[in-house]
C-alpha cells in the first residue's frame, strides 16, 4: 500500500452548473428552499394580499384605484362616506406645515434660506465637489449668520419676525441642524476628554455626559423654559427657540460623545503609539490618525444619534414651539377642513416627511461608510 | 536574585572595547527599573549605546526586551534612573519627549500602519505636520525611501491592499522619512511569514551597513550574527550577559543564556 501521488494532467476551470444560477435558482434557494420556508413565503405572501389594497386604496386617490381626495379637492369630498385620506387638506395647510405662524409676506425670506442651505449642503456632501474648504466655511461660518438676519429680520429694512412665528417644517430643520452641527465638535472634545489622563477634565466630562444623559429630554425642555427663567434676574429673557436649541444640542452631545468613545476604544493601541514615536503631538495624532479612523468606524452609531435627534425635535412641542408635528396638530382641529380622515391624514403627511429626512440619513450614512472604507479593500 | 552579577557582566563588557566620549554616546540608560502597578518588570538596567553601534536584544518572552525599548522612546515611562537619549534625559517633560522621539524611529511587531491612509501619506505625514517639511519635498523624500525598500510602486495604495512583509519595510520606511538618528526594531520579523522575514531582514542589513544606530529586539540569531557588534541576553527583566556575538554565541557565560540559546539553537 503507498500514498504517494504525482498529479499528470491539471484540470481545467469549467462554468458553474446551470441550476445555481438565475432567478428559478434563486427562488429554490431563498423562498423555498425547505418545507418550512416555504409555508413562511406562502404566508408572507397572504399578508400582503390582505395588507396592501386596503392601504392603497386608503392613500391613493380617486383617479388611480384609490378613495383618497386629491389636492385641489374640497372639504365635501373628504366628508364623504369611506372617503381616504384627505390630501386636499394638506396642500391647502401646506404652507402653515412649513412655515408655522410666519407672516405669509415675507415667505420669500425662510425660502432663500431653504434654497441656500440645499445650494450650500449638496455640494458638501458630495465628495467630489470641490472647493471644499470654501463651501465648509460658507456653511458652517456664512450660512448661520445670514439665516439668523434673514429669519429673525429687523435689519436692512426686513420686518423683525420674533421666534414665536416660526414654526412648521422650518424649525424642526433649523433645531436638528444646529443640534447636529454643534453637538459633533462638542461631543468629539467631551470623547476626547473622558478618555484625557488628566483628572479634572476627565472627571467634569464624566459628569456632563453622565448627567445629560440621565435626564430625559423632555424634562431638559422644560427645564430649560420653565425653570431657567426663575433663575434669571428680573427681566431678562432667553428667547424660547434659543433655549431648546441649547438644550437639544446638550443632551445630543452627551449621546454622541459615548458613540465617538466607543470608536476610539476600538482603536489599537499600536495606532496611539505608532503616532506618538512619529513624533505627532495629542492634536495632531488625534485629528490625523486616530479621530478619522474612529469616527469611520462609528458612522452608523452617529448617524443614528442623528436621526434620534432629528426625531426628538418633535418634543419641542411641549414647550410651545411650532415644529413640523406641532403644526399638523394644531391644523387638525381646524374646522374648516374637518372630516373623519383629516387628523390621520395629517400625522401620515407627518410621518412621512420625518421618514423622508431619516432614511437620506441612513442611505447617505450607508453610502460614506462604503467610500471610506480603505481596510479591506483588495 | 542574580542582580549583582548581571550588573558585574554588564559593566565589565560595556566599557571594555570602546573609548567614550560623550559626543558618541547616543542612549545612556543608567540604574533604571520600572514596574507595572507591583511587578518589578526592569530591574538595574544600564546600557550605553554608541553612534552608529547595531545592538540585538534577545530573551525569553517576558524578559523586558520590549519594555526597555520602549522606555527609550517613552512609549513606556520608567520610574527609577535615567534614560539619556541624544543628550536629552527623558522626564515627564513633553517638550523634551518630543525631542527624543523626533531623533528616535520605531518600527512595530504590528506594523501600526495608518490603515485609512495610502502609502505615501502614510510616509509624508510626519516629515510635513511634525518638521514642516514642504509637501514636494517630503514626497520626494519618501519615494527615496520606497525606492529603498523596494516598492516604490505601492506608493499610492492602502496598507490593507499589501502583504505583511511589504507593509512591514512601508514601516521602516516611513521611520527612516524622518531622518533619525536612532532606529529601534520591536521584534519586527515576529509576525510575517519566513519568505517575507528575508526581505525585512536585508532592509535592515543594508541600513546597518550605512551605519544606523539600531537597537533591534529580535529572535533572528542569524540576523545577530551577521550585523550586530554586541548581543544584550536579558532574563527576568535583567540584562544577564552581553557581549560581541561571536563570543556571544560560542561561548555564553551565565547559566540562563546557556539554556536559551540551547532552546533556540539547533
Amino acid at each position: 500500500m503507498t500514498y504517494s501521488f504525482v498529479r499528470q494532467d491539471m484540470v481545467d476551470a469549467r462554468g458553474a452548473p446551470v441550476n445555481t444560477s438565475g432567478p428559478i435558482a434563486w427562488a429554490r434557494r431563498s423562498l423555498f428552499a425547505t418545507p418550512s420556508d416555504a409555508l413562511l413565503t406562502i404566508l408572507a405572501i397572504v399578508f400582503l394580499i390582505w395588507a396592501i389594497p386596503p392601504i392603497y386604496g386608503f392613500i391613493a386617490p380617486t383617479g388611480i384605484g384609490g378613495n383618497a381626495v386629491a389636492p385641489g379637492g374640497t372639504v365635501e369630498d373628504c366628508r364623504v362616506e369611506n372617503a381616504g385620506a384627505c390630501w386636499a387638506y394638506i396642500s391647502a395647510r401646506m404652507s402653515f406645515f412649513i412655515y408655522g405662524f410666519y407672516p405669509p409676506a415675507e415667505y420669500w425670506r425662510p425660502n432663500i434660506v431653504f434654497a441656500l442651505g440645499a445650494l450650500l449642503l449638496f455640494p458638501l456632501l458630495t465628495p467630489k465637489a470641490p472647493f471644499k474648504r470654501t463651501n465648509a466655511v460658507l456653511f458652517f461660518v456664512v450660512y448661520p449668520v445670514i439665516c439668523f438676519y434673514l429669519l429673525n429680520g429687523g435689519v436692512f429694512g426686513m420686518r423683525p419676525v420674533p421666534t414665536e412665528q416660526w414654526g412648521g417644517l422650518m424649525v424642526t430643520l433649523i433645531i436638528s441642524l444646529v443640534g447636529i452641527i454643534c453637538s459633533i465638535p462638542l461631543g468629539i472634545l467631551l470623547a476626547l476628554g473622558r478618555q484625557s489622563s488628566l483628572p479634572i477634565i476627565k472627571t467634569l466630562c464624566v459628569m456632563f455626559i453622565e448627567l445629560w444623559r440621565a435626564v430625559p429630554l423632555i424634562t431638559v425642555l422644560f427645564m430649560a423654559s420653565v425653570m431657567l427663567p426663575l433663575f434669571m434676574p428680573q427681566g431678562t429673557t432667553v428667547d424660547k427657540l434659543l433655549r431648546a436649541l441649547v438644550g437639544v444640542t446638550l443632551f445630543s452631545s452627551a449621546y454622541l460623545a459615548e458613540t465617538v468613545r466607543g470608536g476610539l476604544q476600538a482603536l489599537p493601541r499600536g495606532q496611539y503609539e505608532a503616532a506618538s514615536s512619529l513624533g505627532l503631538s495629542y492634536w495632531k495624532s488625534m485629528g490625523f490618525i486616530i479621530l478619522p479612523q474612529a469616527l469611520k468606524h462609528v458612522i452608523p452609531g452617529i448617524v443614528n444619534s442623528f436621526i434620534a435627534l432629528f426625531k426628538d425635535t418633535s418634543l419641542v412641542s411641549i414647550v410651545g414651539i411650532f415644529d413640523l408635528l406641532n403644526t399638523v396638530q394644531a391644523a387638525s382641529s381646524d374646522i374648516e377642513w374637518s372630516s373623519p380622515t383629516q387628523a390621520i391624514t395629517g400625522y401620515l403627511f407627518a410621518g412621512f416627511v420625518f421618514w423622508i429626512f431619516c432614511f437620506a440619513m441612513s442611505r447617505y450614512s450607508i453610502y460614506m461608510e462604503r467610500r471610506l472604507d480603505t481596510g479591506h479593500k483588495r | 536574585m542574580s542582580d549583582t552579577s548581571s550588573a558585574t557582566v554588564d559593566r565589565a563588557i560595556d566599557t571594555s572595547h570602546m573609548k567614550v566620549s560623550d559626543t558618541d554616546v547616543a542612549i545612556d540608560v543608567v540604574g533604571m527599573h520600572k514596574w507595572y502597578g507591583d511587578f518589578h518588570v526592569l530591574r538595574d538596567i544600564n546600557l550605553k549605546v554608541m553612534r552608529g553601534e547595531r545592538i540585538v536584544i534577545a530573551g525569553p518572552s517576558g524578559s523586558g526586551k520590549s519594555t526597555l525599548i520602549r522606555c527609550i522612546n517613552r512609549l513606556e515611562e520608567h520610574q527609577e534612573g535615567q534614560i539619556i537619549v541624544n543628550g536629552t534625559e527623558l522626564t515627564a517633560d513633553l517638550k523634551r519627549i518630543d525631542e527624543v522621539r523626533r531623533e528616535v524611529g520605531m518600527v512595530f511587531q504590528h506594523f501600526n500602519l495608518f490603515p485609512h491612509l495610502t502609502i505615501l501619506q502614510n510616509l509624508t505625514l510626519a516629515p510635513i505636520w511634525v518638521r514642516g517639511t514642504p509637501k514636494a519635498e517630503a514626497e520626494a523624500t519618501a519615494m527615496h525611501y520606497l525606492e529603498r525598500v523596494k516598492i516604490p510602486e505601492q506608493a499610492n495604495k492602502f496598507p490593507g491592499q499589501l502583504s505583511g512583509g511589504q507593509q512591514q519595510r512601508v514601516a521602516i520606511a516611513r521611520s527612516l522619512c524622518m531622518q533619525p538618528r536612532i532606529m529601534l526594531f520591536d521584534e519586527p520579523t515576529s509576525a510575517l511569514d519566513p519568505q517575507m522575514v528575508k526581505e525585512v531582514l536585508e532592509v535592515m542589513i543594508s541600513l546597518a551597513e550605512e551605519g544606523m544606530t539600531m537597537i533591534c529586539v529580535t529572535h533572528e540569531m542569524g540576523f545577530a550574527r551577521q550585523v550586530a557588534n554586541r548581543v544584550i541576553f536579558m532574563d527576568q527583566g535583567q540584562i544577564i550577559e552581553q557581549n560581541e556575538p561571536e563570543q556571544f554565541f560560542s561561548n555564553p557565560q551565565h547559566e540562563r543564556t546557556k539554556l536559551f540559546l540551547s532552546q533556540i539553537l539547533h
